[in-house]
């Protein structure tokens, strides 16, 4: 019946068929973009190793040890990652170039934890025309959480703004009938808080705070607006300052015999910078929140996400000091890209990525507190939104009450 | 001046030579040279490397104003960032706030930084040496806060900056926005080249250079000194102020903490390691400033900084005339090599 040509005309389409088959289920389990292969991931950082925030660097060494220490492990899903860091100085036009530089150059899947506001505004727009993930920013302005506009880029810790809106709801919950005095600092640091606390207050902000004031960060004190706000008359001060200006606030405070119910923002929580010198005799009862664990408080010993963190700082950054909170930020935030690039499986497209970084539910990284998940969806890109207040007692914080979450800025 | 002064001035110029143009020009055929490679190297290569031959470029032309201030009047500056600040967020704030084509800004943001160059030029009359170096340096201290002030923040953005539209190549050339861009500043370069050796070889700058050699027997010759170092200055500063409004279309984002003083230090350094008073050592001092930093942080990230000081180091010991000393030597191999 069939001529031999015809059986060999079939014979060749049906393994061109079966062949064309296999190849797409094959094509569907691995996909790759730039950055990505069967064997690695790269992975591109921009950190102030030098300059005026250089502080901050002991981030990026904390993310490099992370990921040397997964590959030690095995890899992520057996690919190992490439963590190529760059110092930016704090610059921008640097922090552009090294960008450009991660992308073009070393073509990297995706660009993790860049630190600053503004060398992140200066990268934000090349990045999202470019569509490279521009994931998990180290800063805690509130608009990284922008998918609508910037669907390529998204921030990790609670913004400023969330962090104030939860003061608001703890103030209306025990004190609603405070007179509160607002201090800040007068930038995008300081005004992101006082948008976000009178946001919380909703209509109760006009009868409730009696008195703002605002400092340069020039000045060389701040004493005399503490005097000012003193004689307002108010019985609650929100203290929106950097560490500097908080420990200055909490002294004159204690000289003055002033004692307000005092709150101040989860960046000057450090003993170390803030408290200590202060005065631990000015620091009682001091109210602020945290979302991570505090790596030198002997709480944490038996906690089993914290032993892992105590056994990654001795063996692959020791003589670190561990009351540093860079390395539990970057722990914390290298973790959550390891979790995201897990969820990615075969699939290491930058979209994949930046799908799977938007589909994180209920995910807790060793070191955030107790109950403080990280959620996020296609129109929440602010991945913490919870934390716990604490207060100052003794020579440490005391957590309590519960995890707060805000509800606004989803 | 009276015309009497000026025609004695003019029979003057014929019978004195003008200050040789190798002294800080190249010769025609390396010119020629450096041209043809500045042309033809961004066809081969990747986008981002012609992005930071851009970021040479701009550079290299900051680093030539200064170069104009220093070894032209002999007047010291540790402000030019300064000056590139306000060039930067003119340009920034005419594209996103009026409209403005951005090649129509630079003109624009040189002018009003020449004005203000002038206009600094009176107090810093009184002061020399090292004394005008830190008022200078006040300066460069006291910018990048006073764009953050709440008054200009419309305009400014504050602390957030201005983030800039990186213009296209126009009548639908077939080039990429960074290929334009760098054509476009080398075009830019070479006009403020070409003009910075005829302005110093002019009267006006055998006047800076008398004015630098001695202050005193320059004004025993009728030489206006105060309005001739304020005028150093505003060119220096216009040109400062063409080179950040290019800074600013090339990163495409302005923000106080891009102007820190260390940006004044670096072009200073740039100027030194380029060879003082010779003008195309601007684009070598400028490609110090540019690789250098990336060279040692490739060696160590921790040490960055130490690397960066022992690499300065050497240069300065083995050329302390900069890229200048290093074009002589070669000179004089090529016409050895020539001979032979």
């Amino acid at each position: 019946m069939f001529s031999g040509q015809k059986i060999r005309i079939a014979a060749f389409s049906t393994a061109i068929m079966a062949f064309a088959a296999t190849s797409s289920t094959a094509l569907a389990q691995k996909k790759y973009d730039t950055g990505a292969s069967d064997t690695e991931i790269k992975i591109g950082n921009i950190m102030p190793y030098s300059g005026p925030a250089s502080a901050y660097g002991i981030i990026g060494k904390t993310e490099a040890a992370y990921f040397q220490m997964i590959n030690e492990q095995g890899g992520i899903n057996g690919r190992k990652v490439n963590f190529i860091t760059y110092d930016d100085a704090y610059s921008p036009p640097k922090a552009v170039e090294h960008t450009r530089k991660l992308v073009e150059s070393d073509e990297v899947l995706l660009v993790f934890n860049p630190l600053g506001t503004p060398s992140n505004t200066a990268i934000q727009k090349y990045l999202n025309a470019k569509k490279i993930p521009q994931l998990f920013v180290a800063t805690g302005a509130a608009k990284w959480n922008d998918p609508k506009n910037f669907p390529w880029t998204m921030g990790w810790q609670p913004n400023y703004q969330d962090e104030a809106r939860i003061y608001a709801k703890y103030l209306l919950k025990e004190k609603p009938d405070a007179k509160v005095a607002v201090l800040y600092q007068n930038d995008d640091f300081g005004k992101d808080y006082v948008k976000g606390f009178k946001e919380g207050l909703g209509d109760k902000a006009k009868s409730m705070i009696v008195t703002e004031e605002s400092y340069e960060i020039s000045e060389p004190t701040i004493d005399s607006h503490i005097v000012k706000i003193k004689a307002s008359g108010a019985d609650t001060l929100m203290d929106f300052t950097t560490p500097k200006f908080a420990a200055q606030t909490i002294k004159k405070n204690g000289e003055l015999g002033w004692k307000p119910l005092h709150i101040v923002t989860n960046v000057s929580i450090s003993v170390g910078a803030v408290m200590k010198p202060a005065g631990f005799e000015h620091s009682q009862g001091v109210l602020s929140a945290a979302y991570l664990k505090d790596g030198a408080d002997p709480q944490w010993n038996d906690d089993p996400g914290m032993k892992k963190w105590i056994a990654f700082v001795d063996k692959y950054m020791p003589g670190s000091n561990k009351a540093d909170s860079g390395l539990v930020f970057g722990y914390g935030v290298a973790q959550t890209l390891h979790k995201v690039l897990e969820m990615c499986g075969d699939n290491l497209t930058r979209e994949n990525v930046m799908k799977q970084a938007a589909s994180l539910k209920d995910f807790q990284t060793d070191v955030a507190l107790p109950g403080i998940k990280i959620n996020t969806s296609a129109t929440d890109f602010a991945p913490f939104q919870q934390v716990q207040m604490m207060r100052f007692k003794g020579e440490k914080w005391e957590l309590f009450g519960e995890v707060i979450s805000s509800d606004g800025g989803k | 001046m009276s015309t009497i002064q000026d025609t004695v001035a003019k029979t003057d110029t014929a019978a004195v030579d003008a200050p040789p143009k190798k002294s800080m020009a190249l010769g025609r055929a390396a010119s020629w040279a450096m041209l043809i490679v500045l042309l033809i190297a961004p066809l081969f290569v990747r986008n981002f490397v012609i992005f930071q031959m851009t970021m040479l470029l701009i550079y290299g032309i900051a680093v030539l104003a200064l170069n104009i201030l220093t070894g032209g009047s002999g007047q010291f500056s540790l402000g030019q960032s300064a000056f590139y600040a306000i060039g930067a967020y003119t340009s920034g704030i005419l594209m996103e706030h009026f409209g403005v084509n951005y090649a129509l800004t630079l003109p624009i943001a040189g002018a009003i930084c020449f004005a203000v160059g002038f206009l600094f030029g009176f107090p810093a009359l009184r002061l020399s040496g090292i004394y005008l170096a830190l008022a200078t340096f006040a300066l460069a201290v006291a910018m990048p806060q006073l764009l953050k002030l709440g008054v200009f923040e419309h305009w400014t953005g504050g602390v957030q900056g201005l983030v800039v539209t990186k213009p296209d190549a126009p009548f639908g050339l077939p080039l990429s926005q960074d290929m334009w861009l760098y054509y476009f500043t080398l075009a830019i370069s070479l006009a403020i080249y070409l003009a910075s050796v005829n302005l110093l070889r002019s009267r006006s700058g055998r006047a800076m250079m008398a004015i630098r050699d001695n202050e005193i027997a320059a004004s025993a010759m009728g030489i206006d000194i105060s309005l001739y170092k304020t005028l150093a200055f505003g060119v220096s500063a216009g040109i400062t102020g063409v080179a950040g409004g290019l800074g600013a279309i090339a990163v495409q984002f302005v923000a106080p903490d891009s102007y820190t003083f260390l940006l004044a230090i670096a072009l200073f350094l740039g100027m030194v390691v380029g060879g003082v008073g010779w003008l195309p050592g601007s684009l070598a001092g400028a490609a110090f400033i540019v690789f250098v930093p990336n060279i040692a942080e490739g060696i160590s990230k921790g040490l960055s900084g130490a690397f960066f000081g022992v690499l300065l180091f050497i240069v300065i010991y083995l050329v302390p005339h900069g890229a200048r000393q290093g074009a002589i030597y070669a000179e004089m191999l090529f016409n050895k090599l020539r001979r032979s």
